[in-house]
């Protein structure tokens, strides 16, 4: 199919080459002598981020230290990555406690559906996105690193208050 | 006011030889001196770049190296360029390739030999010429080795063997040739009014005219402008690198040191360029509301003055180099060759004759040359400026390559348009 090219009639009165780049220039200058520069440095001052962003995960404890995960097997059913690797075990008070907990943090697609599912509100993703590592296995946390993690976490939509105020 | 017979008089009148040990040292220390002071200012200019483009984008630009302003950041990349590892691609030419870069460069510093650079001293030891060589043929040698500098960048593309390489290369040379003719076109006004082309001479003539010649020749000033943005290979006319269509054009296979001459002759030739532009058209080392000219030597302290002078015209039309590139997109390729074949070249032409019938005609009035014969031609000039900026510019300068199509031409265009739309729905518009 050959192109189809839309043909205009160019308004040449109004057409100057040399007016409108001097014209372009003083915008330019006017950009230039502009204080006010919008990069941020970023190593020392940072950007606020969302209170909903959804960054790596953080598993929350309770008082004593332990990890708040019951192993109901929630967060790896509705997980659509099927990037969290569960085990459960069972103390002698017939306690359920995850025996391994893993997410391999490179297949998460980061949709908070194991943070809205928990329901001991034990995972969580976090407020966070600097997340070097020196290898890929680095990338896939245990419950350990999770439970070790500081950072904020996300506070997930509320349908009370819609806009997050 | 010196009269036209006078200044010929007075440059008849060689200044006396200078004996062999103090030419052999003076000539040493410029030497010397121009060319550490040139690459140094080189090596800023790449910084002046990203920091001005940095402060037009609204960013702040390198500032992470050597302090607030990043000094120290022309010596890191310099220390990064040499450290990198340097490929040399299988299928390249060799010997041109590495001759290439050098090739691209040389011709940038040469042409600095001829360019006046301060008001000439008159020491304990003689008269001493503040220019490296005081050749008679002046700007001439500037011209012819100014354009030899394409054959840098067209080896570079050939030798590459790349198509990219090559296109850029090719590009360039149209580039070159077309506003090589339209440059040499627009200088000769200069001469028509210095009489001569040793360029302390024609500074000479704007300093004891007491306008600068961007007053006396202002067409000229803008042509050359333009024709010397075309062959620096900067923005606007950037077409032998073109990025978004020839990857990096003729320096596409180089890398480390080697590709980094090629951004370095760059920022050389567009230093060359303002300094030539200062020279021609604003008078060089000419302190300005000074009676100052080559006639006469002048002090240690007005050297300095005049040296100053000249680099600060020099670093205004650097800065305008960079300020253009940040302000305009690329031509089209047809758009470039019809802007200088269809638009600078006959202007050049017709503004020779121009200039040629006012200089008779004020010759013949038998007005000096001096002030007024300065504001005559301003005066004319302000009449061609409006002419060739509000009457001519009307669209015919760059918009359409092709000119205009006709009503007629549209009206079919569109009926081919409209019945490709009946036939296929999902291709109309």
């Amino acid at each position: 199919m050959a192109i189809n090219v839309k043909v205009l009639d160019r308004p040449v009165g109004q057409v100057s080459y040399v007016r409108a780049t001097l014209k372009g220039m003083a915008m330019t200058f006017k950009h230039m002598i502009d204080p006010h520069k919008v990069t941020t440095q970023y190593p020392e001052e940072k950007e606020t981020i969302s209170k909903r962003w959804r960054g790596t995960h953080r598993m929350l404890t309770t008082e004593t230290g332990k990890a708040k995960c019951v192993a109901c097997g929630l967060c790896p059913t509705v997980c659509p990555a099927n990037c969290i690797k569960l085990v459960p075990g069972e103390d002698e008070q017939g306690n359920r406690y995850p025996l391994v907990f893993e997410i391999d943090e490179f297949r998460c697609i980061f949709c908070g559906y194991c943070q809205e599912v928990c329901p001991e509100e034990a995972i969580h993703v976090g407020r966070h996105y600097e997340n070097a590592e020196y290898s890929r296995d680095g990338f896939v946390y245990d419950l350990e690193r999770l439970v070790a993690q500081t950072h904020p976490v996300c506070e997930m939509w509320d349908p009370a208050d819609p806009k997050g105020e | 006011m010196i009269s036209a017979s006078l200044i010929a008089t007075a440059h008849t009148l060689p200044d006396p030889p200078l004996p062999f040990g103090v030419f052999f040292i003076s000539t040493v220390v410029k030497m010397v001196a121009v060319f550490t002071v040139y690459m140094v200012g080189v090596a800023l200019l790449t910084l002046a770049e990203r920091k001005i483009s940095a402060w037009i984008q609204g960013r702040l630009g390198p500032n992470r190296v050597g302090g607030k302003l990043g000094l120290l950041q022309p010596a890191a990349d310099g220390v990064k360029n040499i450290m990198k590892e340097e490929t040399l691609p299988g299928h390249v030419n060799k010997p041109m390739f590495m001759l290439a870069p050098m090739l691209a460069f040389i011709p940038a510093m040469l042409a600095w030999a001829v360019i006046p650079f301060g008001a000439p001293w008159d020491s304990r030891w003689g008269r001493i010429q503040m220019v490296v060589a005081d050749l008679p043929v002046g700007f001439l040698f500037t011209l012819a080795i100014t354009s030899l500098g394409v054959y840098g960048i067209v080896i570079a593309g050939w030798a590459s063997n790349n198509k990219y390489a090559l296109l850029g290369g090719l590009r360039s040379t149209a580039q070159m040739i077309s506003y090589e003719i339209a440059m040499g076109m627009s200088l000769i006004p200069v001469l028509l009014l210095a009489g001569n082309v040793t360029l302390n001479q024609i500074i000479d003539q704007q300093a004891s005219m007491h306008t600068w010649n961007v007053l006396n020749l202002t067409i000229s000033f803008f042509i050359f402008m333009v024709a010397a943005f075309a062959e620096t290979n900067r923005l606007p006319f950037d077409l032998p690198e073109a990025e978004s269509e020839l990857i990096a054009g003729y320096h596409t296979e180089y890398s480390a040191m080697k590709f980094s001459m090629f951004p370095i002759s760059e920022y050389a030739n567009m230093a060359t360029s303002s300094a030539l532009m200062a020279t021609l058209f604003f008078g060089g080392w000419d302190i300005p509301f000074t009676q100052q000219d080559n006639t006469t030597g002048v002090s240690f302290f007005m050297l300095l003055l005049s040296i100053g002078i000249f680099m600060a015209k020099t670093l205004f039309f650097i800065f305008v180099f960079i300020w253009i590139r940040w302000t305009l997109p690329r031509f089209r390729y047809d758009q470039l060759m019809s802007l200088g074949w269809k638009f600078l070249l006959p202007m050049a032409l017709a503004y020779i004759v121009i200039v040629a019938s006012v200089i008779l005609v004020l010759d013949y009035i038998g007005l000096e040359r001096g002030f007024l014969y300065g504001l005559a031609m301003f005066g004319v000039n302000i009449v061609l400026v409006f002419i060739a900026f509000f009457i001519l510019d009307r669209g015919r300068i760059i918009s359409p390559a092709y000119g205009r199509a006709t009503p007629q031409q549209i009206a079919r265009l569109r009926a081919v348009t409209v019945a490709r739309s009946h036939l296929s729905p999902q291709s109309g518009d």
